[in-house]
């Protein structure tokens, strides 16, 4: 009897935070609504008036955002946006980001600016502005030499390993492949998986790849490029246009002095040495050929 | 191969850096700690009244906190508030709320467990000696909870201190995250200095933790 009681208390327990959960969420998608107009970003004239630029950048993302052994940030995401705040005006505030939840520090203004390898699809332009691109890059797989994988066919029955949140996950999860997917939450831990044989294969943006297989011996990159050619963009706060049509400006604008070029020689060519032709990943002024 | 991995631990700023990020997570986990202690005390104190509506309230609290995972709890009050209402609290906010809420809910369940296994016949004793109920609970109930109460709240202490390894998931880099950018910064001239890194960070958790075990020890033997 004791316990049949105890049992009704439990359901009605449960019940109820059920039905607190939906009503938050309710509450939530709502609030969101009604509270867009009161938009939660910064403008141009804000951001110049505080004098503080918020990026969001990878802080373990070498070349593109990392921190030197000096605790400072380097990498040509970096380079960019010491470029952007220096043509602002304004001092940075870097905030060091993980991949799955870059889309979320930008659309609830955490950061202005996401300077963070980002690679543009439909699914993030939905829920932030992206600007005009500064990069291009397509999938590349990495594997050991002895075993290579040359081709999307050769992944069939194999572990392929990845990082959450990247352009590879959605991929390989939109198109089957045979492989079984091991997904990691940080690119140190993937890149260790695929160093101790705990998969075959690793993917995810060719730069990232070419440059890792570059520097380390036994590993070579059999699939240079797959999947679509995306482009990597700066991205702000939806609805954020004087940030936009500022960065846009000045993307445009460096063209004239090939600024990504610059940028490419000072963070990138070491890492992808003497092979890669820069014009394959570089953009200027946001054209993609 | 071994020796070039462990220099990158004091490569330029790298070991103040280490530093500097374990200050971070005994920060935030000493501000946490504190808090979780004075109000778990005063919540498990609550949840041992004998009226139906609090205890639920309390029973409420304690499974809603026990079901959600603390990845989650953080998620939701850095990036679901923010989503939700348009707040937005501070990183190392958020993760004190996350620690505070979730050590709340496990310290007042020590608490609660740790008065109800008092005998009855101390209470009864007190009040025969007629002490007032205020009397009771300071100079007999809580005095004898305290020497219950100390191994399993030091263990909730130590978890506490290393839950912490989360929230560099919302943005703050602490001693783990300093750790990966170590890595990944030398990730390509030296593959294995993951190893020495972490060997490092676990060197420096325990360097925060032993001590806890030993002051827990030294309690237990002077109290019993």
């Amino acid at each position: 009897m004791k316990k049949k009681f105890h049992f009704k208390k439990v359901t009605a327990l449960l019940l109820t935070a059920v039905a607190t959960v939906g009503i938050l969420a309710g509450c939530g998608s709502t609030t969101k609504k009604s509270s867009s107009s009161k938009a939660a970003y910064r403008t141009v004239d804000e951001i110049k008036k505080d004098g503080t630029l918020k990026v969001g950048v990878f802080s373990d993302k070498a070349p593109f955002g990392y921190v030197d052994d000096q605790g400072k940030y380097q990498g040509y995401d970096v380079y960019f946006a010491e470029r952007i705040a220096k043509d602002l005006g304004v001092k940075i505030e870097y905030t060091a980001v993980d991949p799955a939840s870059r889309v979320d520090y930008v659309a609830t203004g955490k950061v202005d600016l996401m300077l963070a390898n980002f690679t543009v699809t439909d699914e993030r332009a939905e829920k932030v502005d992206f600007a005009l691109p500064y990069m291009k890059v397509s999938l590349g797989v990495v594997s050991p030499s002895s075993a290579p994988i040359k081709s999307e066919a050769d992944l069939k029955g194999k572990t392929l390993i990845l990082a959450k949140g990247t352009t590879a996950e959605t991929y390989f999860t939109k198109n089957d492949t045979g492989a079984n997917l091991e997904k990691y939450d940080q690119y140190a831990d993937a890149y260790n998986a695929l160093l101790d044989g705990r998969g075959d294969a690793f993917s995810t943006d060719n730069t990232e790849v070419i440059a890792w297989a570059n520097q380390n011996k036994g590993f070579t990159v059999g699939i240079t490029s797959l999947g679509d050619v995306d482009t990597i963009a700066p991205a702000v706060a939806k609805g954020n246009k004087t940030l936009l049509d500022w960065i846009n400006k000045e993307i445009t604008s460096l063209a004239d002095e090939q600024f990504f070029h610059a940028d490419y020689d000072a963070t990138l060519k070491d890492f992808y040495g003497a092979d890669i032709n820069p014009d394959d990943l570089v953009v200027e002024g946001g054209k993609v050929e | 191969m071994l020796d070039s991995g462990f220099k990158i631990l004091f490569q330029g700023q790298n070991f103040n850096r280490l530093l500097e990020g374990l200050w971070v997570t005994i920060r935030i986990s000493l501000i946490s700690v504190l808090l979780s202690m004075i109000l778990g005390t005063l919540f498990g104190m609550f949840m041992t009244l004998p009226n139906r509506i609090t205890r639920w309230i309390s029973r409420f609290y304690l499974e809603f906190v026990r079901i959600m995972p603390q990845l989650v709890l953080l998620y939701i009050l850095y990036f679901g508030v923010a989503h939700a209402m348009g707040w937005n609290i501070p990183a190392e906010f958020a993760s004190i709320l996350m620690l505070v809420i979730w050590g709340t809910a496990e310290m007042g369940d020590l608490v609660r467990n740790a008065l109800i296994s008092i005998p009855k016949h101390q209470y009864e004793s007190a009040a025969a000696l007629g002490m007032t109920k205020r009397d009771t609970y300071l100079h007999v109930i809580l005095p004898q909870t305290f020497t219950r109460l100390l191994p399993p709240a030091m263990n909730l202490i130590t978890r506490m201190i290393k839950t912490t390894s989360l929230i560099y998931l919302i943005g703050i880099v602490e001693v783990l995250k300093v750790g990966q950018q170590i890595i990944d910064a030398n990730r390509m001239q030296y593959p294995n200095g993951s190893l020495w890194v972490y060997a490092a960070i676990f060197f420096l958790y325990f360097i925060i933790c032993w001590p806890i075990s030993l002051l827990s020890k030294y309690l237990e033997k002077r109290w019993k």
